[in-house]
């Protein structure tokens, strides 16, 4: 009996200990993290010789490990090619993966260096939380998917429905307007992890499985049937999905910026990864001299090498490349370029001027 | 040749903080404070130093603001409309629910699986011991997710009670057990049903009355008047009687398939089900550790002379052993309800909105105070954990040895 009393009080005292020493830890990483954040990033990350970049924990398509641990994706080419960009090797990134709850702790904090998490570009998230989104790289709505069973064919007939959302996005508040708005009644089961709701809603457990239209369709792509689930035409809100950096650095910020910029144009003007070393070694086309470094100094405006830009291109091709070879039609996933075209084609994707 | 002296009793010198073993410990906890306050303070201006220069505040107005999101069980009144603290509220009723629920559920599992783990039947001893070791060795996060898939992938789900060929059916046509919670009938109150409440109420003072007397009569006089049966009739008769006098003024809302979902009735959600299942019978296990602790702290002695007495082993353990034994049961139980109370925060882990859930999860993550948001949830879990702690202590207090 003594034994176990004081196994008790050795129990009793250890959760003593660890109550403080989280209150501590949480304390200094607040604390001292914020430290780091004030120095120049783009100086840290060359100092470092690494970018800590924020990817998600895992959503097929925009950013998850392979079979050999390689991170891969949409999100991920973004974090390659800025790695590319400053510091010439596109495997110099540290990938931390946040959840929705930790993803602007992580950046505000200084322990992630930019955020590429398929991240909703809000007022709130760019003003009161202090963060600079530095451009779209993919235009997005939250969709809803049911089963094919149900025979639903429009979000209007889903009065009374149970919906499976992964919290932590912006989705739980579009679904309480939309619902509000048009005066129908559901109840949601908020899950914290893609992969729990996911399995909620295969179950049955919900009617209903709510989050981007990108998202809903890279789960769909996991599923054993996907032909049994439909995705429903309306499209709730808008989502526009961007790199995001902190607030008060700017010539990080535009490094970034810049960087996605360079794949986007390199798009519209036809620089593949095929034609790149052709390209290099200098065109017709002044724009393209300017992009690749031949011409002006762009590069050197940024605090980068000359052929920034072509690094980062080197990596894996342009955006629609990109697009291509991890969320396009060809892929699992199936996504059309849709509001993601260039604008020449129709879409919103529209790059300021290398200039 | 030296003669023993005492040490000099010689006035106070600062010297003496370091060399005189009296003052010495003084002295080194007085550093330890220092430096432990003075770290404190560190991290804490380098903390708001540094949100000074991201630009950001410490601020709590987001609490007045409209949370936006909806929550699936609400113990009070709650839009999407409503405020982030009324989102707050509905948070902490939640956990206090869940809380409750797996309290007593624990403490029956604990105490039944303490006892029957020290039976003499060789099968029933070995099964609890298993249900112990297997219990208390696996993460109660990971049970927390077995209990709920498990539940979602048995149970049917509504849409299988539905049709001409439905897989499924109601039990008694009055409860459905479907993969998102269960669903029971509803009393609905109709005139007159406050005195069939009242009456029952009654009743129920009225047992503990007649079970006080029949003590006393016990100890007075040494007759044993039964004590089973009567109280089940002071119980019900009364009110079985006047409820059908009255003419049935409380009714039944039986639930229905209606649309997507049942309609009707009360439901006891999904969620709620497995994390209170997962909680009391992860912490059931560690109870029942405390209770076969505290059985075994009774010398055998105890045992023996009440079987001496002629009482039964039923008796025995009821009214000799266990009473002495609560007072080495209570003090580990009282951390074994905090710890109920602490895991009731993996409840975002099955979708069930606590107050991690809401104000540490939604409303963190709208409104981006993360700061804020977790001091206020130390803060709750403070509270709620000292509070429990001195109930629990009072409790204690009456039951610890007395010392006469």
């Amino acid at each position: 009996m003594r034994r176990s009393n004081r196994q008790n009080m050795a129990v009793y005292q250890e959760e003593v200990r660890m109550k403080k020493s989280v209150f501590l830890g949480a304390l200094s990483v607040a604390g001292v993290a914020a430290g780091v954040a004030a120095a120049g990033t783009l100086d840290d990350v060359k100092a470092r010789g690494t970018l800590n970049c924020g990817v998600t924990t895992g959503l097929v398509g925009f950013a998850a490990p392979d079979a050999n641990g390689e991170w891969n994706g949409f999100d991920v080419a973004v974090c390659r090619a800025v790695a590319a960009a400053v510091l010439g090797d596109p495997t110099a990134v540290e990938f931390v993966p946040t959840t929705g709850k930790t993803r602007f702790t992580a950046l505000a904090s200084g322990e992630i260096d930019m955020l590429a998490r398929n991240t909703t570009w809000t007022f709130s998230r760019d003003v009161d939380l202090k963060f600079t989104f530095v451009g779209v790289n993919y235009y997005d709505g939250q969709g809803f998917m049911v089963p094919k069973e149900l025979g639903v064919s429009s979000a209007t007939e889903l009065d009374g429905a149970t919906v499976c959302i992964q919290t932590g996005t912006t989705t739980e508040l579009n679904l309480a307007d939309y619902f509000r708005a048009n005066n129908i009644s559901y109840e949601p089961v908020p899950i914290e992890t893609n992969a729990e709701a996911q399995q909620q809603y295969l179950a049955g457990a919900c009617d209903v499985f709510t989050t981007d239209a990108s998202g809903l369709a890279a789960t769909r792509a996991t599923f054993e049937a996907p032909g049994d689930h439909v995705l429903l035409p309306e499209i709730i809100s808008k989502e526009p999905l961007g790199p995001l950096v902190r607030h008060g650095d700017n010539e990080w910020g535009d490094v970034v910026r810049w960087t996605l910029n360079a794949l986007i144009t390199a798009e519209e003007l036809g620089v593949t990864s095929a034609n790149i070393g052709e390209m290099a070694s200098g065109t017709n086309n002044p724009e393209i001299n300017r992009l690749l470094g031949t011409e002006g100094t762009l590069g050197e405006m940024l605090g980068l090498d000359a052929d920034w830009a072509m690094k980062a291109l080197s990596v894996s091709g342009n955006y629609g490349e990109i697009f291509e070879a991890t969320i396009g039609e060809s892929t699992p996933i199936g996504l059309a370029r849709g509001l993601n075209a260039q604008w020449t084609e129709g879409g919103l994707l529209y790059s300021p001027p290398f200039r | 040749m030296s003669t023993i002296t005492d040490p000099p009793q010689g006035a106070f010198r600062p010297s003496m903080l370091l060399n005189d073993t009296r003052y010495r410990s003084y002295t080194f906890q007085f550093i330890a404070l220092i430096v432990l306050i003075a770290s404190f303070a560190f991290l804490g201006s380098n903390l708001f130093s540094n949100l000074a220069a991201a630009g950001l505040n410490i601020s709590y107005q987001f609490l007045g603001s409209p949370a936006g999101y909806d929550i699936n069980q609400a113990l009070v009144e709650y839009n999407s409309q409503s405020t982030n603290a009324r989102a707050a509220l509905v948070g902490i009723l939640n956990t206090l629910l869940v809380a409750f629920l797996a309290c007593i559920t624990a403490t029956i599992f604990g105490v039944i699986a303490g006892v029957l783990r020290l039976s003499n039947n060789w099968l029933v001893s070995k099964l609890m011991s298993f249900y112990v070791e297997i219990f208390r060795n696996i993460p109660v996060l990971i049970w927390i997710i077995i209990i709920f898939t498990i539940m979602t992938a048995v149970m049917p789900a509504p849409r299988a009670f539905r049709g001409d060929d439905a897989t499924a059916s109601m039990v008694m046509n009055a409860f459905a057990f479907t993969n998102r919670g269960v669903y029971i009938p509803a009393p609905v109150w109709g005139p007159g049903s406050l005195i069939v409440v009242a009456v029952f109420i009654l009743s129920i003072i009225g047992v503990f009355a007649y079970r006080r007397y029949a003590t006393k009569l016990l100890y007075d006089t040494g007759r044993l008047l039964p004590m089973g049966w009567p109280s089940l009739a002071i119980l019900f008769v009364p009110t079985l009687l006047l409820f059908f006098i009255m003419g049935r003024p409380i009714g039944l809302e039986y639930p229905e398939l209606k649309g997507f979902n049942f309609a009707g009735g009360i439901k006891i959600g999904g969620p709620l089900i497995a994390l209170w299942f997962a909680l009391s019978i992860y912490t059931g296990a560690f109870i029942a550790e405390n209770v076969r602790a505290g059985i075994q702290a009774i010398s055998k002695g105890q045992t023996e002379a009440a079987g001496a007495l002629g009482l039964r082993s039923g008796r025995i353990m009821n009214l000799v052993v266990l009473p002495q034994a609560l007072r080495v049961i209570i003090p580990p139980l009282i951390s074994q309800y905090l710890n109920i109370t602490k895991n009731s925060s993996l409840a975002i882990a099955v979708g069930y909105a606590d107050i991690t859930a809401t104000l540490g999860g939604i409303t963190l993550n709208q409104t981006g105070r993360a700061i804020e948001c977790v001091l206020l949830l130390m803060l709750f879990y403070l509270t709620i954990s000292l509070c429990i702690s001195a109930i629990m202590n009072v409790y204690n207090n009456s039951v610890k040895l007395k010392e006469r």
